[in-house]
C-alpha cells in the first residue's frame, strides 16, 4: 500500500501514535510527530512511496513534537528526537518537516556504514550515474533538480550511497532541498514541479521542499553505475564551462565530502580511488540552468 | 520490573536465533540507546551471517564503528606515550584504553570516548606541560571557577582535547576526587601495575586493581546513560579475570588495601543481580562486611534497579526518573563534604539562571 492509498485522517492518526511506517530504500523509517503540517508535508512530498509492517523491524524511529508549555501558543517551537534521544536544538515549528529530513540524513550517515556516503547528489540515464559532489552553497541542489526535470533520474540531492562491492550507488527518491532564490527558479524552470509552501526566515534562509518529479520514485530500487563525477559551482553571470579535474583532486574532494570516510578506514581510501578511476571528472561552473542541463547532456553524450 | 531485551541476548546470545522482528527492532534500538550495539554485534558475531539482513546491517556497521575506534585509540596512546616519555614517566591507562591495549575481553565490540591517563600528582604540571606542548589543549570554554573547581577539587585536570584529531583526554592524579567519602590509597595503585603487549612505555593497573577502579566509577557515577554498558564492562573483566584463581583470592585484601570495599560490594551486587555473573560465594560473604544497612541497601536496589537501564522509553517505568535523579544526587553527596556540595550545586543553579556563557556541566 502506498502513502496516498492511507489517506489524510489515517495517516496523522498513525504519526500521532508513532506508528507511521514508511520504505524509503533501503531504509525503513517509523515516524511520530503530533504536529499537523508533518502529515500534511510527508504526503506531499512521499504519496508514492510504500508503507511497510507497522509491527516490523525500522532502522530509524525519528520523531519531532511540539515543546510543551505557554510560549506554544506564542511562538510554537518543535524538537526532533531519534528514538526518545534529543537531537539538534528546537526549532520554530514551521520547520518540523525539514527536521525529519535533516534527522533522516544524519541517522543514515552515522549508522549505514554498509554504504559509502558521500555528500552529493546523484542522477542517472542509461544506467549511469552523474554525482555532483560539493560543498554546500555550490548550487549543487538547484543543479540537480533542474536536471531531474530534463530527462535525468533523480536519486538524490544530498547523500549518495555508494556500495563498495558492487560498485553502484543507490538513490532513496527523496525530496530536494531548496533554499532561497533557488524556489523560484526552480518554479519557472519546471512550472510542474510539485514543491512544499515556502518557510522564511530560516538559520538557512527561506527554504522548501521539492518531490522527486517523474519515475524516480518508482524505479528507486535500481542502482546506477557512476561514470561522471562533475563538481558544480553557481558564478553569477557566467557561461557554463566544464573543465577537467585532475583524479587526485577528486579523489580529495570526494573524501572531505564524505561522511564515514573514517569509518572505512584503507578500504574506503581505497574504494573512492576506484571510483573516480572509473569516472570522467569534471568541475563546472555555471548561472543559467537551461545552459547547464545542455552542458551536462554534452558530457553525457560523449563517449566514456 | 520487566526484563531487559537486550541484556537478556547479551547474557544468552543463542536467544537471537528464536526473535521475531519486531523483537529485533527493540533489540537494536535498547543497543543503541545503551551504547551496547557493538557489544551485542560482537556477541552474536559467530552467527551475524545467520541474521535477517536489516538488523544484521546495524550489527555490522556498529562493530566496524567499534574497531576503527580501537584502532584510533591505540595511535593516541601511542602519541600520549611519546609526548610524556621525554619525563621519564610512565602514564597509567584507565578504563577502556587499558581494556584495549591489555587485551581485556572487555574491549570486545566496546566503543571508546576518551582516553584516561593515571599520572602521580607531584608530576602534574610536568604532564600538563608537555601535552600542551605537543598539540592538546583546554576548552576554550573554560571558566576560572572551572579551572578551581578541577584543580582544588578534582581528581583530575580540566579535560583536554587534540587540536589537530579532535580527541580527548582525561588526565587523573587519583581515582576519586581528594573530597569524597570514599579515602582511596592512591600510593598503592601505583605499586602493582602491569606492562602491555605492543606498546611499552605505558602501563595497566594489576587485575584486582583494574576491576576495583571500573567498579568504583560506576558507582561514584551521576549520570548512568552508558551504566548498563559500563556494568557489562564488569560483568567480562570478572568471566575473563576470574579464571585465575588468584584474582579470587586477592580481590577482597586487595579492596580492603585500596579503601574501595564499598565499590566492590556494589559491583559484585549488581553484576550478580542483573546478569548472573558468577562469583564464588566467600568472595561475596567476605564483601557483604562492606554492606550499606538493610534500609539503604533497598533504597539503592530501588534506584539501581531502574538507572542500570537502558536509557529507552522500553525500559522504563513510573519511578525510572526519580531513580535516575537519586542516583544523581548520590553521586554528588558521596563525592563532596556537605559545605561543599552546597555551595557547588548553589554556584550550578545560579550559573544556570544566567543567560549567557554556558558552563560546561560537570554531572
Amino acid at each position: 500500500m502506498k502513502l496516498a492509498d492511507l489517506g489524510a485522517a489515517a495517516l496523522h492518526d498513525l504519526l500521532r501514535r508513532g506508528t507511521l511506517t514508511l520504505h524509503t530504500p533501503p531504509f525503513v523509517v517509523r515516524l511520530r510527530s503530533d504536529i499537523a503540517r508533518v502529515g500534511d508535508d510527508l504526503l506531499h512530498l512521499y504519496p508514492n512511496f510504500e508503507l511497510a509492517d507497522e509491527a516490523g523491524f525500522a532502522d530509524f524511529h525519528l520523531e519531532v513534537n511540539r515543546v510543551p508549555g505557554l510560549r506554544r501558543w506564542m511562538k510554537p517551537m518543535a524538537r526532533f528526537g531519534s528514538d526518545g534521544e534529543a537531537a539538534f536544538s528546537t526549532l520554530p515549528a514551521e520547520q518540523a518537516f525539514h527536521m525529519i529530513e535533516w534527522g533522516l540524513n544524519w541517522a543514515v550517515t552515522s549508522s549505514a556504514h554498509h554504504f559509502l556516503l558521500y555528500h552529493a547528489a546523484v542522477l542517472e540515464r542509461d544506467g549511469m550515474a552523474l554525482m555532483l559532489p560539493a560543498p554546500p552553497g555550490s548550487g549543487k541542489s538547484t543543479l540537480a533538480a533542474a536536471l531531474a526535470h530534463r530527462g535525468w533520474r533523480l536519486l538524490s540531492d544530498e547523500l549518495a550511497l555508494y556500495n563498495p562491492r558492487s560498485r553502484l550507488v543507490q538513490g532513496m527518491a527523496r525530496p530536494v532541498n531548496l533554499k532561497n532564490a533557488a524556489i523560484s527558479l526552480i518554479r519557472e524552470f519546471a512550472p510542474d514541479a510539485v514543491m512544499t509552501a515556502p518557510v522564511p526566515d530560516t538559520a538557512k534562509g527561506t527554504l522548501a521542499l521539492m518531490r522527486a518529479p517523474g519515475d524516480s520514485v518508482a524505479r528507486v530500487l535500481e542502482p546506477a553505475r557512476p561514470a561522471w563525477i562533475v563538481m558544480p559551482r553557481y558564478v553569477a553571470g557566467s557561461s557554463p564551462l566544464l573543465v577537467p579535474m585532475a583524479k587526485a583532486r577528486m579523489l580529495l574532494l570526494l573524501a572531505e565530502q564524505a561522511f564515514n570516510y573514517e569509518v572505512h578506514g584503507r578500504d574506503g581510501f581505497n574504494a573512492t580511488g576506484d571510483l573516480v578511476d572509473a569516472c570522467s571528472c569534471h568541475e563546472f561552473s555555471y548561472s543559467r540552468l537551461d545552459d547547464a542541463v545542455h552542458a551536462i547532456d554534452a558530457l553525457a553524450a560523449l563517449p566514456s | 520490573m520487566k526484563p531487559v531485551l537486550l541484556t537478556e541476548v547479551l547474557v544468552d546470545p543463542t536467544r537471537a536465533a528464536r526473535l521475531s522482528m519486531a523483537e529485533w527492532d527493540l533489540l537494536i534500538r535498547q543497543g543503541r540507546r545503551a551504547n551496547l550495539l557493538s557489544r551485542l554485534a560482537w556477541a552474536l558475531q559467530p552467527d551475524l551471517d545467520h541474521l535477517p539482513p536489516a538488523p544484521r546491517l546495524h550489527l555490522s556497521a556498529a562493530l566496524q564503528v567499534a574497531r576503527r575506534q580501537g584502532d584510533a585509540t591505540r595511535w593516541e596512546v601511542n602519541r600520549i606515550q611519546a609526548a610524556l616519555a621525554p619525563l621519564g614517566l610512565t602514564p597509567i591507562l584507565l578504563k577502556g584504553a587499558a581494556y584495549l591495549l591489555a587485551e581485556r575481553v572487555a574491549s570486545a565490540g566496546r566503543i571508546f570516548g576518551d582516553v584516561d591517563i593515571l599520572v602521580p600528582r607531584d608530576r602534574i604540571d610536568a604532564v600538563e606541560e608537555a601535552l600542551l606542548a605537543h598539540g592538546w589543549r583546554f576548552s576554550d570554554e573554560l571558566t576560572p571557577y572551572d579551572q578551581r573547581y578541577y584543580r582544588e577539587w578534582m581528581h583530575e585536570i580540566p579535560p583536554l582535547g587534540h587540536e589537530d584529531r579532535g580527541t580527548a583526554l582525561d588526565v587523573h592524579h587519583t581515582i576519586l576526587p581528594p573530597t569524597a567519602r570514599v579515602r582511596v590509597n592512591t600510593a598503592a595503585l601505583f605499586d602493582d601495575t602491569r606492562a602491555v603487549a605492543g606498546q611499552p612505555g605505558v602501563r595497566v593497573l594489576a587485575p584486582t586493581a583494574l576491576f576495583l577502579h571500573s567498579a568504583t566509577h560506576l558507582f561514584h557515577e551521576g549520570e548512568l546513560d552508558k551504566g548498563l554498558r559500563d556494568l557489562f564492562d564488569l560483568d567480562a573483566l570478572i568471566r575473563e579475570l576470574g579464571r585465575d584463581p588468584s584474582f579470587w583470592a586477592g580481590l577482597v585484601p586487595q579492596a580492603r588495601h585500596l579503601g574501595l570495599m564499598r565499590p566492590l560490594f556494589h559491583a559484585l551486587r549488581y553484576t550478580t543481580r542483573h546478569l548472573g555473573t558468577p562469583v564464588p560465594t566467600q568472595v561475596l560473604a567476605e564483601a557483604r562486611a562492606a554492606a550499606p544497612s538493610w534500609l539503604t541497601l533497598h533504597l539503592l536496589d530501588f534506584c539501581y534497579d531502574r538507572a542500570l537501564r537502558p536509557v529507552h522509553a522500553s525500559c522504563d517505568d513510573a519511578f525510572t526518573p526519580l531513580a535516575r535523579l537519586a542516583v544523581y544526587v548520590r553521586s554528588h553527596w558521596i563525592r563532596m563534604p556537605t559545605g561543599l556540595l552546597i555551595q557547588h550545586l548553589v554556584r550550578k543553579a545560579w550559573k544556570r539562571l544566567q543567560p549567557e556563557p554556558k558552563e560546561p556541566d560537570h554531572g
